[in-house]
């Protein structure tokens, strides 16, 4: 595997996780429906990332198959703090999951880092264009997630 | 019956001919004095003429009120004022009558044994306070939550704002204006650093190309619909461009309307930009010196071409590319923005789309140039103004630590004890809390959520939840008043004075004409006495709630305004006996300001500014430090969106989409206007909307009793047929219960039982105009 292989399977690979993971959030949280909607046109960033970078890879040959890290995708990079509490309240899941949304974007867009680097290393402006215009959507699923912890944590900590 | 009053044996004159008879004005001129007069008693015996203005709409028209007696007996518009001069809208006209109304609220209700029943004022006030000071000791500040209204006054939004924000604490106050005026706040601070509206309503003498964006004017403010008639009407009239997927009777008049299908404005807009720039039809020179984003604006607009639009929003390139030929060669181009763009997908983003029209050419700060975003309520701007609706006081900014330190300073509180951890509470995340039981006391003012939000079933449950303590203040028994806990009866328009400011920053001093009904007391007066009952106090010690009467709260709020965009320094209760004044109104300008930014100076510098701003599409916060390396010198801010697909889509089930929206002869819940006999009679009850054409595909016909379905509920309505594009249909959502018999209408009666729970990321308003549903007769054993 050479180095633009590497970082295409690893954005690939995080981009199938923020589905499964947005995937979780739109069906975890229906009734919060700012929640729902947002996520549901962040999902379609993604979905629409990964068909991308399928079409590119298989230009160059390279098959992108099923590169998430396993049964519950993201949900496995980061440790839940549920233990915390006896009953998972649905403020609290919500709360982990705009955490947990964070960093799986995260961890998107360094490996979106990646694939530039290299693409600018190797003069590949074909990937170099399709990393500039994906990378700024993750960079907003990651804001967006931080924006809502940031918005709704002061209530569902204070009715603890 | 005096010869004012319409002969009892005809239809109204204000039904009839909504918009009266044509003075036609060229480009200009002063638009012509036309006085409207409805009087129910000979002319010679009305003893006084009380000062006022419309409080059914937003647009603000100068009214007297007849008086006689004690009772009031017409209204007449008022010559000297420059919104209407002289001219009454229908609801106007007739709409004060139901002030005297029999059904008024006239003493407080509580609930016993689950009945509302009658009680003094002491029992009523006594058990909200200990409810709220024993939820405040339970939850704290985030237990307890306001939702007002677009319908108080000036003077009571910045007393509620100060008890609720610097007494309880709390980040919960909303107004009913989230889903009237939210996305017009919002977009302006996106546009300009901070609201405030750029033009006034003398634009529209001087524009030569008026473009109505989702703006049924004709309707939602009939008077400035008669100022732009009597402008069509002379030889040198100004050319209309329509978005509106009905034929309203602006569409009528329109030079070019586009028929738009629902929830594709942003495509639309995007593509009018796009094409804008390609030919080179924008403004250079303004661009390089008063805006920042253009590089960015660009790219983003770089793929959305009018071919691309066309396809998107069901509309021919050819029709799309005449609007925007007269945009392009426009010399003074006036824009206009209502719910049509709101209450729609992607709102926010499509309103700024509309400011980046007018920024690209350089259309702002000249006569019969700029940018109107309207809104639905007659104080809908004092909301926004007295931080009563998710912002705070005089436009600052939450994120601001300078901003929030001269609050505290002007209450004499800790700067702690406002919040401003996150942005203020919505009205719809505060339902959402309400549903979760983490706020259980809720203070509802002037509003009736119980029809006006969307999916009532849900809504009705919320209210009527054990845990929730609700308390509701009125002027009539309403849907929510049904629900309450604590029934305040409050004094409205007319039997109270205060100040309210209309759409184009003119404020106007409304007088108290009449006694309220029995013991019903303002809003200001009823806000005061809770403040005086929780002893709210400063930092040492004294009453947090200083003032005592409209006036006082009116030299407060002037305080709070002050060297903030909306200042009101300049004015006072006898100057504004003498005639209205725009804000801002300074030492500087004495006289008020007609238009923004005539200068090119905007209230976006990142020390003045509102808002950092937020993501168009996922509302996430712009930080400061990157709103401060974005826009360091304070210019107006071009910023685009990507069109997405509407979140509810027509399908095999459902395969319509409806809209909802206004008639001109109600307000709201109808709770006043169906209580004037001309209004209600001219539209006593729900109907749907269809083009001929679907409904010869359905096999209905004009007047067949038909059910309307959405996936989340259904209404009974009859069928008009209009003209309106193919596949989606129109639901008036002025209609819920209180006036049925039995209080019921299986299967429904409110436009609100289908509409989906959805709202725009960054304006937080609802979204009541993106919903897929269904139409068919209604079923034989149901047929009465």
């Amino acid at each position: 595997m050479n180095g633009p292989q590497y970082a295409l399977h690893r954005v690939h690979g995080a981009e199938q996780d923020l589905v499964v993971l947005l995937d979780e959030i739109t069906t975890r949280h229906a009734q919060d429906h700012e929640v729902l909607h947002v996520a549901r046109d962040l999902r379609g960033w993604s979905a629409e990332h990964i068909a991308v970078l399928t079409d590119h890879a298989a230009d160059r040959g390279i098959r992108l198959d099923d590169d998430t890290s396993g049964p519950g995708g993201a949900r496995r990079l980061v440790a839940a703090a549920g233990h915390l509490l006896r009953r998972p309240d649905p403020g609290i899941l919500l709360l982990e999951d705009m955490h947990d949304l964070y960093l799986a974007a995260s961890h998107a867009s360094l490996a979106w880092e990646m694939l530039a680097q290299i693409a600018q290393a190797q003069h590949d402006r074909d990937l170099l264009g399709l990393t500039g215009r994906c990378h700024p959507q993750t960079l907003r699923q990651i804001r967006w997630a931080n924006t809502m912890l940031k918005t709704l944590s002061p209530q569902i900590l204070s009715a603890l | 019956m005096s010869p004012d009053a319409d002969p009892p044996s005809q239809v109204p004159d204000g039904v009839v001919q909504p918009w009266g008879t044509r003075s036609s004005f060229r480009r200009g001129e002063p638009w012509p004095v036309r006085v409207d007069q409805y009087l129910t008693v000979a002319e010679p015996e009305v003893e006084r003429w009380v000062s006022s203005a419309s409080i059914l709409h937003s647009n603000g028209d100068g009214i007297d009120i007849a008086v006689t007696g004690g009772r009031m007996v017409g209204v007449r518009g008022r010559a000297d004022d420059a919104v209407n001069r002289g001219r009454l809208d229908p609801k106007d006209r007739y709409g004060w009558q139901a002030n005297a109304s029999p059904d008024r609220l006239t003493r407080p209700l509580i609930r016993r044994d689950g009945d509302l029943v009658q009680t003094d004022w002491d029992t009523a006030m006594s058990s909200v306070v200990s409810r709220c000071r024993s939820v405040l000791e339970q939850s704290g500040p985030s237990g307890v939550a306001f939702y007002t209204s677009g319908q108080l006054f000036a003077e009571e939004y910045y007393t509620l704002t100060t008890l609720a924000r610097a007494g309880i604490g709390t980040d919960h106050l909303d107004g009913n204006t989230r889903l009237c005026t939210a996305t017009a706040g919002e977009a302006l601070k996106e546009s300009f650093g901070s609201d405030g509206q750029p033009s006034c309503y003398e634009d529209v003498d001087h524009a030569d190309v008026i473009a109505l964006f989702g703006h049924n004017v004709a309707e939602t403010q009939a008077v400035l619909w008669m100022r732009i008639l009597d402008r069509l009407a002379a030889p040198d009239r100004p050319a209309l461009v329509v978005v509106d997927p009905r034929r309203t009777p602006v569409a009528a008049a329109a030079d070019v309307h586009l028929a738009i299908r629902p929830g594709t404005n942003l495509a639309l807009l995007n593509a009018i930009a796009h094409e804008l720039i390609a030919s080179g039809r924008v403004d250079e020179q303004f661009i390089t010196s008063h805006t920042v984003g253009m590089e960015e604006l660009a790219e983003r607009l770089d793929d959305c071409t009018v071919e691309w639009a066309a396809k998107i929003c069901g509309l021919e390139a050819a029709e799309i590319r005449r609007a925007v030929d007269l945009i392009g060669s426009a010399q003074r181009l006036l824009c206009t923005v209502l719910q049509g763009v709101y209450q729609s997908h992607q709102a926010t983003a499509a309103a700024i789309a509309v400011n980046n029209i007018v920024l690209l050419r350089g259309m702002i700060g000249r006569p019969g140039c700029g940018v109107l975003q309207m809104n639905g309520q007659p104080t809908a701007e004092n909301t926004r103004e007295c931080g009563a609706d998710g912002d705070l006081p005089g436009f600052r900014n939450w994120e601001n630590t300078e901003h929030i330190a001269e609050l505290a300073e002007l209450w004499n509180v800790d700067p702690l004890q406002i919040p401003h951890y996150g942005p203020p509470t919505h009205a719809m995340q505060i339902f959402r809390y309400v549903e979760q039981k983490s706020i259980s006391f809720l203070w509802v003012s002037g509003t009736n959520p119980a029809v006006s939000l969307p999916e009532l079933g849900r809504i009705r449950s919320i209210l009527g939840s054990p845990e929730l303590f609700l308390v509701v203040q009125d002027i009539f028994p309403t849907e929510t008043t049904e629900l309450a806990d604590v029934v305040l009866p409050a004094a409205t328009w007319g039997e109270k004075t205060g100040t309210f400011t209309n759409a184009d920053r003119t404020v106007h001093l409304s007088e108290k004409a009449v006694e309220p009904p029995g013991e019903a007391r303002s809003d200001l007066d009823i806000f005061l006495d809770f403040a005086r009952r929780m002893e709210f106090t400063d930092k040492d010690g004294g009453p947090l709630v200083s003032w005592h009467d409209a006036e006082s709260a009116f030299r407060a709020w002037q305080r709070c305004s002050a060297g903030r965009p909306c200042d009101y320094t300049g004015m006072s209760y006898q100057r504004l006996r003498s005639r209205p004044l725009r804000w801002p109104c300074t030492d500087e300008a004495p006289d008020g300001t007609p238009r923004l930014y005539t200068d090119r100076r905007f209230w976006a510098a990142p020390d003045v500014c509102e808002s950092y701003g937020r993501d168009l599409v996922t509302g996430a916060a712009v930080e400061e430090t990157e709103y401060r390396a974005l826009n360091p010198d304070g210019r107006a801010i071009l910023k685009a969106a990507e069109y997405l697909a509407p979140h509810e889509e027509p399908g095999e089930q459902y395969p319509l989409q409806m809209v909802s929206g206004r008639t001109i002869f109600h307000f709201h819940t109808r709770t006043k206007t169906a209580r004037a006999p001309q209004l209600q009679a001219a539209a006593p009850d729900v109907w749907v909307e269809m083009c001929p054409d679907d409904a010869v595909a359905l096999g209905l016909t004009e007047g067949t009793d038909v059910l309307v379905e959405s996936p989340r509920g259904a209404i009974r309505a009859e069928l008009r047929l209009a003209e309106l594009r193919r596949g989606t249909i129109f639901v008036p959502f002025h209609y819920g219960y209180w006036d049925l018999p039995d209080g019921a209408h299986p299967p429904g009666r409110a436009a609100n039982e289908m509409t989906i729970t959805d709202w725009d990321p960054v304006s937080k308003q609802p979204l009541f105009k993106v919903c897929a549903a269904r139409v068919r007769p209604v079923p034989a054993q149901d047929s009465p």
